[in-house]
């Protein structure tokens, strides 16, 4: 099978349905709609988080819906529990959401453990999680870099893993690639970076590690041109793929090895050598 | 007047006016949640509603009678990560 062959069959599957994009986006801190459409645009990406919020009640009457932009036809849009500690938060808010996505059942379940860190809290994911799985959700989960809670939601029938490379919005990059290595090795749903990217080259290397995916909104909304970075996304999410499918050569320490040809070097040495002689 | 709670707050909601209540048969006086909905200019808007911590689906918007003290969580979706 050649490369492009390798490509073509290449898609990433969340259950049970097929996607060309690995990349996966957030739809918030955008300075206004068309921004956020452009940069979607830009990112390729076939999957976008939203968030469930209360209405402002009798504000702005006429003011665009975030679904109008971004149609339920055109994107899997995949309802998320920011903000949500405790169980029955989240539980509630992905209830409204299949509601209100005419029974949509992929979402993004994370319950936080602190504000400052927005650490999720795994026991308490955990019990989300087995809640909305009875109830028929497509779980798609936040996690820490835990291989244990990882495996844990696995195998209560979470469809997707998604660890945090660092803390959400930070920007920090891939903190513990040997974390994530282990949850990946292990895993038999697909494992998605999901929060700490900030530039492509942290993409890049996820994907090289071989998570399945990634999903950032701030990385692309916090750049001072969000649909420029969210082409970079793209491009970054496609390389580390193919670098990944490709099979990286083994690193050498301390041995050498040209990429030229060692014979039939032209050699100085001799000539100094024939006018040595002939002095 | 009734007074629900409305994603938190407060709200209190004039009573249907008599034309209304004529075709409501079953309904007897009260507020269905399609008629509040109209009263926060939210209908037909893309929305989700829990009524006392329950989902109630669009189609029974209309046979959904609100009472005093209800909570009402009223919700769109919004850009988020």
């Amino acid at each position: 099978m050649d490369g492009v062959e390798i490509r073509a069959m290449e898609n990433l599957v969340i259950a049970g349905k097929a996607y060309s994009s690995r990349l996966l986006v957030g739809t918030g801190k955008y300075k206004d709609f068309a921004e956020t459409r452009a940069a979607i645009d830009a990112s390729g990406a076939e999957i976008i988080t939203v968030a469930i919020r209360r209405t402002n009640l009798g504000q702005n009457p006429d003011e665009p819906n975030l679904l109008d932009v971004l149609p339920p036809s055109q994107y899997t849009l995949l309802p998320n529990t920011a903000g949500c500690y405790t169980v029955e938060d989240a539980v509630r808010t992905l209830r409204l959401a299949r509601e209100l996505l005419d029974g949509h059942t992929l979402v993004k379940l994370e319950v936080l453990g602190d504000p400052k860190t927005l650490y999720p809290n795994m026991v308490e994911t955990l019990k989300a999680a087995e809640i909305l799985i009875k109830e028929g959700f497509h779980v798609m989960v936040y996690t820490s870099d835990d291989p244990i809670a990882a495996k844990q939601l696995e195998e209560i029938g979470c469809v997707a893993v998604m660890p945090l490379a660092s803390l959400i919005g930070s920007g920090m990059g891939i903190l513990n690639p040997w974390n994530l290595q282990i949850i990946i090795e292990n895993a038999h749903v697909p494992v998605i970076v999901d929060a700490g990217v900030g530039t492509a080259s942290d993409a890049a290397i996820a994907m090289e590690l071989g998570c399945d995916g990634v999903l950032m909104n701030t990385a692309i909304a916090a750049a001072r041109n969000p649909p420029l970075m969210a082409s970079a996304m793209k491009k970054a999410v496609e390389a580390g793929r193919e670098a990944y499918l490709a099979g990286r050569m083994a690193k050498k320490l301390y041995n050498a090895s040209p990429s030229s040809p060692v014979e039939g070097i032209i050699d100085s040495s001799s000539l100094r050598k024939g006018k040595g002689q002939a002095a | 007047m009734i007074q629900l709670i409305v994603n938190g707050q407060p709200h209190r909601f004039p009573a249907p006016p008599q034309a209304e209540l004529k075709n409501q048969d079953r309904n007897d006086a009260g507020v269905n949640i399609t008629q509040l909905l109209e009263h926060m200019g939210s209908q037909g808007k893309r929305i989700a509603v829990e009524r006392n911590g329950e989902i109630v689906p669009r189609s029974k918007f209309d046979q959904t009678i609100l009472v005093e003290g209800d909570r009402l969580e009223i919700v769109v979706a919004v850009g988020g990560g």
